[in-house]
C-alpha cells in the first residue's frame, strides 16, 4: 500500500480517539477565548469549554453555520491575530460577500499534508508528475492540490485552469500520470484529446483525483474508459481547508476523511440530531488542529452517509459517500459554488427586470450547464429585436461577472414563470447524481 | 407621415403566434400589415390593424407584452427601382434602418412600406424633399 505516513494513516481508531479527543478540547479552548461569536455561542447555553472532555462531548457544541462567516465578514472569525496569518482564500457567499478563510503556517502544512496523503493515497509517489487544472487563486483547489503534490515530493505542474488545447499539449510533453481538475473538465479534456485526433496511448496518465463538484458512478465509468486511467473521488471545501478532508484511495470505496484533523458527523437536516452511520444526512465537521480559522460543528450542506467499515487499504478513518445533494439552494455549477440568491441580485440590477425567474441547471454532455428564465416585462420592451438582444446580453453580462460561470439567458412572457404562495420554485436541476 | 404599429412578444413555443391572432381576431380586429422578426428563443410580431388601441387592449388581458409606436410610411412606386430610389435617399442622408416591412396593394401604383429608422426626423426630412409621399394612419 502506498502511504503517505502510515502511522498516521492506520492509527488505531481507540488511539486516533484519543488524539481527536485532546484537539477537540484544545480547540474549544482557543475559540471560546479568541472568537467572539464562539463565545456568545457558548455563552448563550451556558458551556464552558471545560465541560468539554472528551470527543464525545462534541454533540454538546453549538453548530456553525455559513452566515456566521458572513456576519464576521471579512476576518472576525479568526482565532490567530493578522501577523499569524499567511494566506486568505475565499469562496462564494449568498450574497455579494465572500466567504473568506485565513491560514497560519502550520494550517498550510497541515492542509499540504492532507493533500499529500490524498495523492499518495491514488497511487501517486514522489516519481509522479502532477497536472493541477484547477484555478489557482482565491479557489482552493489549485494551490491545495500544488502544495500536496509538493509535499508528497512529486513533480507539480501549475497549469491552471483554461486554454484547453494547451493544456493536451503539456499532459503530453511533460509525461503527466497524475491529473487533478474537475471531473467535468477531464471528460471536455477527453473529448478535446479525440477531436484533436490525438490518442491517449501516447499520454502517461494513470490516475485522475477529481472533485470540487459532485459527480456520479456513471461519470466515473466514463472518465475511466475514456482516458484510460483510473478516477478517483476528492472532497473538501475551504470552510474547514480546502480540497484534501478526504479522498478515495484505491479500492474507490468511499472516501477516508481524515479524521485526526477534521472530525465528520451526520445529522438530520431537520432535527439536526445525529443519525446513525449508514443514513444519509448532513455532513457537519469541526476542525481538530486549525488555527487560523478553527470551526465547531460547521454545517457544509453536503448530502451524504460516513461509514466505519474497515477498508482493504488498511487505513482506519471513518469514510464518506458521494455528496447526493445539498440542504440549501447552493448549486455547483462546473465546480462554482452558486447561490440563487447571488444569480437574482446581478439579474435585478439590470433595469425594469422583475424577479420572476426560474434557473435550470443541466448537465449536458457530462458538462453543467446554466439557463436563466426570465419575464419580459412591459417596461423592457422593445418592437426591435436589437434592443431585447442587448437587454438579453446586459443580464447574462451581469450575470456572469457577479457568480463567475456563465449563463444562457431566456426571456419568456409575463405570468409563464411558476407562482407560489410560499417559496417560488426557482430552480429546477436536471442532473442525476445517484448513478 | 407616422403609422402606428404594435409590437407583441411572442416566446418561441408551438401555437403562440396562433395565440396571439386569436386574441386580436376575438376583439373583432382586422390586422392589414404585419411582419415577425424572430430570433432563437423569441419572435416580434408587428402589425398594423384596423382598431390599434382595440388589439392592444384585448391583447395585454391576454398576458402578452405589447407596446405600439409610430413608423414612418412612405409610398413607394410599384415598378422596378421604385424602393431603390427611397432607399437611396436615406443611405445618403446617413440615416440607418432598423427594420421594414410592406403593405402591398394600396392602390394600383403604389405600395407602402413602413419604416423604423435610427434618425426619424432627419428621415422625414430627407424623404419629403426627395418628394416620396409619406402616408398616415387614416389612409390605411
Amino acid at each position: 500500500m502506498n502511504y503517505f505516513d502510515e502511522k498516521k494513516e492506520t492509527m488505531p481508531r481507540e488511539e486516533l480517539k484519543r488524539l481527536q479527543s485532546e484537539r477537540l478540547i484544545e480547540t474549544v479552548k482557543k475559540v471560546y477565548e479568541n472568537v467572539p461569536t464562539y463565545r456568545a455561542k457558548m455563552d448563550k447555553i451556558n458551556l464552558k469549554p471545560e465541560d468539554i472532555k472528551s470527543i464525545d462531548d462534541i454533540v454538546k457544541l453549538p453548530f456553525t453555520e455559513k452566515y456566521d462567516l458572513r456576519n464576521n465578514y471579512p476576518f472576525g472569525m479568526f482565532a490567530v491575530p493578522q501577523s499569524k496569518i499567511v494566506r486568505l482564500h475565499a469562496s462564494s457567499g449568498t450574497t455579494g460577500k465572500l466567504t473568506v478563510v485565513g491560514y497560519t503556517k502550520k494550517d498550510i502544512e497541515v492542509w499540504s499534508e492532507c493533500c499529500a496523503r490524498s495523492l499518495a493515497m491514488t497511487g501517486a509517489t514522489n516519481e509522479s508528475t502532477v497536472h493541477i487544472a484547477y484555478g489557482y487563486g482565491l479557489f482552493t483547489g489549485g494551490l491545495g492540490m500544488h502544495y500536496g503534490s509538493e509535499t508528497l515530493g512529486a513533480t507539480a505542474v501549475p497549469v491552471s485552469s483554461g486554454n484547453t488545447a494547451r493544456q493536451l499539449m503539456l499532459m503530453k510533453d511533460f509525461g503527466a500520470d497524475t491529473l487533478c481538475c474537475t471531473p467535468s473538465y477531464a471528460i471536455y479534456l477527453a473529448e478535446e484529446l479525440e477531436k484533436g485526433g490525438e490518442n491517449i496511448a501516447d499520454y502517461k496518465l494513470k490516475r485522475g483525483v477529481f472533485g470540487a463538484e459532485p459527480w456520479s458512478e456513471s461519470m466515473r465509468n466514463q472518465i475511466e474508459h475514456k482516458l484510460k486511467i483510473k478516477a478517483y473521488n476528492i472532497y473538501g471545501l475551504s470552510e474547514i481547508s480546502g480540497p484534501g478532508v478526504a479522498c478515495e484511495c484505491e479500492a474507490q470505496d468511499g472516501m477516508h476523511i481524515f479524521d485526526d484533523y477534521f472530525y465528520p458527523e451526520i445529522v438530520d437536516t431537520d432535527s439536526l440530531q445525529p443519525v446513525s452511520y449508514g443514513m444519509e444526512g448532513e455532513l457537519v465537521f469541526t476542525t481538530l488542529a486549525k488555527e487560523g480559522i478553527p470551526l465547531i460543528r460547521y454545517r457544509t450542506r453536503d448530502i451524504t452517509t460516513l461509514s466505519l467499515k474497515p477498508c482493504a487499504c488498511g487505513r482506519t478513518s471513518i469514510k464518506m459517500g458521494r455528496v447526493f445533494g445539498r440542504s440549501d439552494d447552493m448549486l455547483i455549477i462546473r465546480g462554482v459554488n452558486v447561490f440563487p440568491s447571488q444569480i437574482e441580485a446581478a439579474m435585478l440590477t439590470c433595469e425594469g427586470i422583475e424577479p420572476h425567474y426560474q434557473i435550470i441547471v443541466s448537465r449536458v454532455d457530462n458538462l453543467d450547464t446554466l439557463e436563466l428564465q426570465v419575464e419580459l416585462s412591459e417596461k423592457v420592451f422593445s418592437d426591435e429585436v436589437k434592443k431585447i438582444e442587448e437587454l438579453r446580453m446586459k443580464i447574462q453580462s451581469a450575470i456572469q461577472s457577479g457568480i463567475g460561470v456563465s449563463c444562457k439567458i431566456k426571456l419568456v412572457a409575463p405570468g409563464t414563470m411558476p407562482r407560489s404562495e410560499g417559496k417560488a420554485k426557482r430552480i429546477v436541476d436536471n442532473r442525476n447524481l445517484r448513478d | 407621415m407616422f403609422v402606428n404599429q404594435i409590437a407583441v412578444f411572442l416566446e418561441n413555443s408551438k401555437g403562440r403566434l396562433k395565440e396571439c391572432a386569436s386574441v386580436i381576431s376575438n376583439a373583432g380586429v382586422d390586422v392589414v400589415s404585419m411582419s415577425i422578426a424572430d430570433t432563437k428563443d423569441f419572435g416580434i410580431l408587428r402589425a398594423i390593424t384596423r382598431d390599434n388601441a382595440k388589439a392592444m387592449k384585448a391583447l395585454k388581458e391576454a398576458g402578452f407584452i405589447v407596446s405600439s409606436n409610430d413608423l414612418i410610411g412612405a409610398l413607394v412606386e410599384d415598378r422596378p427601382g421604385g424602393l431603390t430610389e427611397v432607399l437611396s435617399t436615406l443611405d445618403t442622408a446617413g440615416i440607418g434602418i432598423e427594420y421594414m416591412y410592406s403593405f402591398a396593394n394600396i392602390d394600383a401604383q403604389n405600395a407602402l412600406i413602413l419604416l423604423k429608422v435610427d434618425n426619424e426626423q432627419l428621415a422625414i426630412k430627407v424623404l419629403k424633399e426627395s418628394g416620396a409621399k409619406l402616408v398616415e394612419n387614416k389612409i390605411i
